[in-house]
């Protein structure tokens, strides 16, 4: 016999038990801490900070290890968090130009001002699974990063000199928009598109840039520049009228220089498309100045052709945190819209085999629509 | 995150939750309209009635008391864990009567039991917009809606009677408001529609992911969309609840055995154990 199910308040706590004991796993071997996470995992701190829009490499590691190793959970525990943060303000924009440069390399020129810097990278590593990394070598023996003081412009600043590539678009006065305080609207304005990007899931990033080089809407990008370091953010208080430092932060910049317009007013001139991410974050900063310059292809007078060129497309399902959830959503009881699925299908069978004459009975039928009361 | 932090009263911080009143001040005022609010990101994941805790955590005061019902029932997991969420952030008072409580935070279901004065209804809502599935461009369909240029909805509910000889759509069947916006009743059972006309309860639909909130002020005039040679037509069930035996209640289909034995029960359970308790009292059988 059926009896109503109780019991919803002890499963949920019996779950949570069990939640916790897989987190520690093997209770033999020790417990990683949260700032092993943070040193020897960086890579996935920088990414739950990117996505998480939250630069707090503590609170990303301690997430990580809270999750499991699920960056998408852990996202979406830097996120929750986040939005209980009091907004004192908005810092004043980064001078990317003058980051302390850990690496930068461009694609377009052999050499240039600044010299380029491979920097820590995986990408001339042979992968070959090995037991043991290769240990690092002690501080002393490390060579010196670049000589401080050299100026390093950027790439597009070399090339904008020659009007070879169009001006970066100034802010418009209205200062820049933040989605996580109006919600989103379409047309939406380069400045949202680029905050929704920085947040957005580096995998659905990565597969939409990826489907613009292989012809779904082709910008025929150059990696006019990537550089990753150190810059200084800095705050202007009203009451003192002046920038005060708050502290340094890690960013990936990457700007793409892609094919070029010319119409009756302008000669033609290369486009950009820009990304931008918290920490080494490569993968994620060059797919977004993919996807960037894709989305503009309607102010530039390109048609509309593939998805990654597709604004609202793009904007509406690159949240990993809304996308994971409205997935996920499916697991959850929808018994009452499964019966009333249930109850028309049987009807619509029974109408069927009727209008064929059939003599066979319909499964039984337990509800049907009748007249509205 | 670790020692010393604390959470606001029902958790958001206060300035949050004026952003959301005016939301829903101004969707109390457009019947049916869909107000954008900046939505948050909740401590429970999108999907799950991040809209409706929203809207449950901006309207809810230190003395109200909080029913939580998911498919109409008060024991579901998710049901205890956003009654819960509340209990711990706002520390208010919870009931499972519908008649004893002053919200009622719903996911796909309205009580059986009629509503009163004074009650708010939060409903969950996955997708406010009922007519997403026929154009998914958001400009287009909230330029469809400043027009009431609703046409695209007629064809299709006159493609089902052409292809299925009757409207095929059994939940989130779509509603005019005031004779003038087209609004998504949430994916309640169609059986529910009516219940939502003319209620004297104020009915709030929060959409967290999407970003809308929406709302039925009392005495609304709700019309579940028909043609006049194709009338409405509420579902009805043959049999009555088995446990109950209510005839007028939404039932729900359990699987018994392994052999496709069923039994149809109330799938409001509170409406269920008070009828048990009633026949029990008067001390007959259902």
């Amino acid at each position: 016999m059926y009896v109503a199910v109780k019991g919803g308040e002890a499963a949920i706590t019996a779950a949570h038990e069990l939640l916790a004991r897989e987190r520690r796993g093997d209770p033999s071997l020790p417990e990683i801490s949260a700032d092993q996470i943070r040193e020897q995992l960086a890579l996935a701190v920088n990414r739950v900070m990117c996505e998480g829009s939250l630069y707090d490499g503590d609170l990303a590691a301690q997430a990580i290890k809270q999750a499991r190793g699920d960056l998408i959970e852990a996202i979406f525990l830097l996120r929750a968090y986040r939005a209980t943060l009091p907004r004192l303000g908005y810092a004043a924009p980064v001078d990317t130009g003058a980051m302390r440069l850990r690496r930068r390399i461009s694609a377009t020129y052999k050499d240039l001002p600044g010299g380029q810097l491979l920097g820590p990278t995986f990408d001339y590593t042979h992968r070959l699974l090995e037991p043991s990394p290769p240990a690092a070598a002690p501080a002393a023996q490390r060579r010196p990063a670049v000589p401080a003081g050299e100026p390093a412009p950027q790439v597009t600043q070399l090339l904008d000199r020659e009007g070879l590539i169009e001006a970066n678009a100034g802010a418009d006065g209205d200062g820049v928009g933040d989605l996580t305080r109006t919600p989103l609207a379409f047309p939406a304005g380069r400045d949202l598109r680029l905050q929704a990007l920085a947040r957005a899931d580096e995998g659905f990033l990565l597969g939409l840039a990826y489907s613009t080089q292989r012809g779904y809407g082709r910008t025929h990008p150059f990696a006019a520049e990537i550089r990753m370091g150190e810059v200084e953010v800095e705050f202007v208080p009203e009451e003192l009228g002046f920038a005060v430092p708050l502290g340094q932060i890690t960013l990936t910049e990457c700007e793409m220089v892609n094919q070029f317009q010319g119409s009756a007013t302008q000669p033609p001139q290369f486009t950009r498309g820009y990304g931008l991410a918290f920490g080494h974050a490569e993968r994620k900063a060059m797919a977004m100045a993919l996807l960037d310059r894709a989305l503009r292809s309607e102010e530039l007078g390109q048609e509309r052709t593939a998805p990654a060129q597709d604004a609202e497309f793009v904007l509406a399902h690159c949240d990993n945190v809304q996308a994971t959830g409205f997935v996920e959503h499916l697991k959850l009881p929808h018994y009452v819209d499964f019966q009333a699925e249930l109850a028309l299908l049987r009807q619509l069978r029974a109408e069927w085999l009727a209008a064929r004459g059939g003599d066979r009975q319909a499964a039984p039928a337990s509800a049907s629509d009748g007249a509205a009361q | 995150m670790t020692g010393g932090i604390s959470y606001n009263f029902a958790y958001l911080d206060e300035q949050s939750k004026r952003s959301i009143r005016r939301a829903i001040l101004k969707a109390v005022a457009i019947p049916g309209y869909q107000v954008p609010f900046p939505s948050r990101e909740m401590p429970m994941p999108y999907g799950w009635g991040t809209g409706g805790v929203q809207v449950t955590a901006s309207i809810l005061g230190p003395h109200d008391v909080l029913k939580v019902i998911d498919q109409g029932a008060d024991d579901t997991t998710n049901a205890v864990s956003i009654r819960q969420f509340f209990a711990r952030t706002a520390g208010v008072r919870t009931t499972t009567h519908t008649g004893a409580a002053s919200i009622i935070q719903t996911r796909h279901r309205l009580p059986e039991a009629p509503l009163a004065e004074g009650q708010i209804v939060v409903y969950q809502v996955p997708i406010p917009e009922p007519l997403r599935f026929l154009e998914p461009r958001e400009s287009e369909t909230r330029q469809m809606h400043a027009l009431e240029d609703y046409g695209l909805m007629h064809v299709k509910l006159y493609e089902d009677i052409a292809r299925h000889g009757h409207i095929a759509t059994a939940y989130a069947y779509p509603v005019m408001v005031e004779d003038r916006y087209l609004m998504d009743p949430s994916p309640t059972p169609k059986f529910d529609n009516p219940k939502m006309h003319m209620s004297p309860a104020l009915q709030l639909f929060g959409a967290g992911r999407e970003q809308r909130i929406y709302a039925l002020p009392p005495y609304t005039r709700v019309v579940s969309l028909d043609f006049d040679d194709h009338p409405f037509a509420r579902t009805r069930f043959e049999k009555p609840c088995a446990l109950c035996g209510a005839r007028d209640s939404y039932l729900d289909e359990v699987i018994i055995d392994d052999a496709g034995g069923r039994m149809f029960v109330c799938s409001d359970t509170d409406y269920c154990e008070g009828r048990r308790a009633q026949a029990a009292a008067a001390g007959g059988a259902p």
